[in-house]
């Protein structure tokens, strides 16, 4: 009974977001589906990469690379086992196992390169992590291109078309629940500690390298799915999609939404993807466009739109304040 | 009635060399349970620099720290933390935007035994270990008078109070030591008086051993049992208060050419 509830608990929103995206999966045609799908791609990566650059105060750059790490391990997992039918399950069930490994895999191998880039640059103070993600990202890029498994240049196509909106959102809660229960735990708790005064961090008895290392590869983690949801999106994975471009854009979301906000980094994800599909013409201007808009809110609103703020921290403290004046 | 038992801080011969400079030289400490000794000395004396030999900020150059019994050299400062020597520092570094209970939290947080994945599943060790810790760091606040500015953001605090804040969480680390960096700078006659007084309560409530920077010589030499003084990185004095004060060496370093009279201080007594 007791077990029953806190099981219930600590899945609710999951089981609370499932009808709604049936729903919308139901609703949507597929051009809308497409747009709701890069929607969930794009917070994801900006709320995984808030809890690098908002709560630890650390600053990465590369966040493509791990995006593409999980892609590229999702798709040779779809792909070489497309024919396989896992015994006693129907077609449809053993492909939705098969896409739920490949996205597990695909977070575990991104993890693991989190955890190769972490442990060198996070020992030290500073930008280091910036350069350094900032190399990975080409260099993971470049290799890609050079090897033939992984199709060069043209990348991999024909990838079954397996992401929809409940997957994509699924992606979306799961990222949400994570950053969210992070931040109101002592283990959030100390990334932000590190994030305020790395010193102080240190001498308070938080083992600043351990969880700055953590926190960078369960980011890296949700990047890898966010490559992993897309591709099976678009049904194809090619070295170009992840970019320095791609990384920038992310790292846009992140600023404008406000450092350590996991709101600020939905809505600024939600409003850039929408904006980006509408200028989609402007395509080539896009770095112009972010530059522009970084420059703006620098002038006007240095924190961020929303700045460390939370919706479900002002939602209770509005209704006080209308409690208070009736 | 203070100095029984067996050393929870000691230093041997500790050295900090930067380049060719010989900040600390041989420094020499034996830190029993309840003890209250001073460290002073003119600026760059090396009062700070053998702080931060003793929390693990720097690695000594030679000597050996010890604490409670186990060596600490080249322990990094959360490992420290960790075997009971807390600090604060000359100037406060709080953590300025998050609140005067976070402040405290996190530095309850190095006992914690639940890791991320209880936090994220939402489990009944996570839940029982988030209550321990409020529980824990509300009763800090409480021993430091800061309970009325719990959900105050660390850098709207008074600076007064940012300086309680600061020893408030050093204490949450459960320690067995407690260095405290010039923690009564910036305040004034009165203020330093009622620090002071807290300071002891505190070393009685939770036996602990204190050892404090200080720059005002009366507030110094009235409140510790021990007084160790610094010049150039070698400890030039070692002893009771009245002996150390009388010495003509710490006379010559600290005090100039002597002719200052030095009086025991009183409470809420006007500024020197």
């Amino acid at each position: 009974m007791g077990r029953a509830r806190l099981v219930l608990r600590s899945v609710a929103p999951f089981l609370l977001s499932l009808p709604v995206l049936w729903l919308l999966q139901r609703a949507s045609p597929p051009d809308v589906s497409i747009v709701l799908v890069s929607i969930a791609v794009n917070v994801i990566l900006a709320v995984s990469l808030n809890v690098v650059n908002g709560f630890t105060g650390q600053f990465s750059i590369g966040h493509a690379a791990f995006m593409a790490v999980g892609a590229y391990t999702a798709a040779l997992l779809t792909t070489g086992l497309a024919d396989v039918q896992l015994l006693g399950l129907g077609e449809g069930a053993s492909d939705g196992v098969i896409f739920l490994l490949a996205l597990v895999a695909g977070m575990a191998s991104a993890s693991l390169a989190g955890l190769a880039v972490g442990i060198p640059s996070l020992r030290l103070r500073g930008d280091y992590l910036a350069i350094v993600t900032l190399g990975f990202g080409e260099i993971i890029r470049v290799v890609i291109e050079n090897t033939r498994a992984l199709g060069q240049a043209t990348g991999i196509s024909g990838l079954p078309a397996h992401t929809n909106v409940i997957w994509a959102g699924m992606g979306v809660v799961a990222t949400v629940v994570m950053a969210r229960r992070l931040l109101l735990s002592t283990q959030g708790r100390a990334l932000l500690a590190i994030r305020e005064d790395e010193v102080a961090a240190e001498a308070m008895g938080v083992d600043t390298v351990g969880w700055k290392v953590r926190a960078f590869v369960i980011s890296a983690a949700f990047a890898g799915l966010a490559g992993a949801l897309l591709v099976h999106k678009i049904q194809l994975v090619t070295p170009r999609m992840f970019t320095f471009v791609k990384s920038m854009e992310v790292v846009v979301m992140v600023v404008l939404g406000g450092m350590g906000s996991i709101t600020g980094s939905i809505v600024a994800a939600t409003v850039l993807t929408v904006a980006l599909e509408w200028l989609r013409g402007l395509d080539q201007y896009r770095m112009v466009i972010f530059s522009m808009l970084l420059i703006v809110l620098m002038l006007t609103r240095p924190t961020g739109i929303f700045g460390t703020r939370e919706i479900w921290e002002a939602v209770p403290r509005w209704l006080r304040r209308r409690g208070g004046a009736a | 009635m203070s100095g029984a038992g067996e050393p929870v801080l000691e230093a041997r011969g500790v050295t900090m060399r930067f380049g060719g400079l010989t900040a600390l030289g041989g420094f020499d400490l034996a830190l029993r349970p309840g003890e209250l000794v001073g460290l002073i000395g003119p600026n760059g004396a090396g009062k700070t620099t053998a702080f931060n030999a003793l929390t693990g900020v720097y690695a000594p150059s030679e000597g050996e720290v010890r604490v409670c019994g186990q060596r600490a050299n080249g322990l990094r400062p959360h490992r420290i933390c960790a075997l009971g020597v807390a600090r604060t520092f000359q100037n406060v570094r709080l953590f300025k935007e998050l609140t005067a209970f976070d402040n405290v939290r996190i530095a309850c947080h190095a006992g914690s035994r639940s890791g991320f994945t209880s936090a994220w599943l939402l489990t009944p060790t996570h839940d029982a270990e988030e209550r321990r810790i409020a529980e824990r760091a509300d009763a800090f606040l409480a021993v430091m008078e800061l309970s009325h500015r719990r959900d105050e953001l660390a850098r709207n605090l008074p600076y007064g109070e940012q300086r309680r804040l600061e020893i408030a969480r050093a204490l949450a680390t459960g320690p067995r030591v407690l260095c405290l960096d010039e923690p009564a700078a910036g305040m004034n006659a009165s203020e330093k008086v009622a620090l002071l007084e807290l300071i002891r309560t505190v070393r009685d409530r939770f036996s602990l051993a204190i050892l404090v920077i200080e720059h005002d010589m009366r507030l110094v030499l009235g409140v510790s049992e021990r007084v160790l003084v610094l010049d150039h990185g070698v400890t030039i004095a070692h002893g009771r208060p009245e002996e150390v004060r009388r010495d003509p060496k710490v006379i010559e370093a600290y005090l100039g050419d002597g002719k200052l009279k030095l009086r025991p201080p009183r409470a809420g007594g006007g500024a020197g």
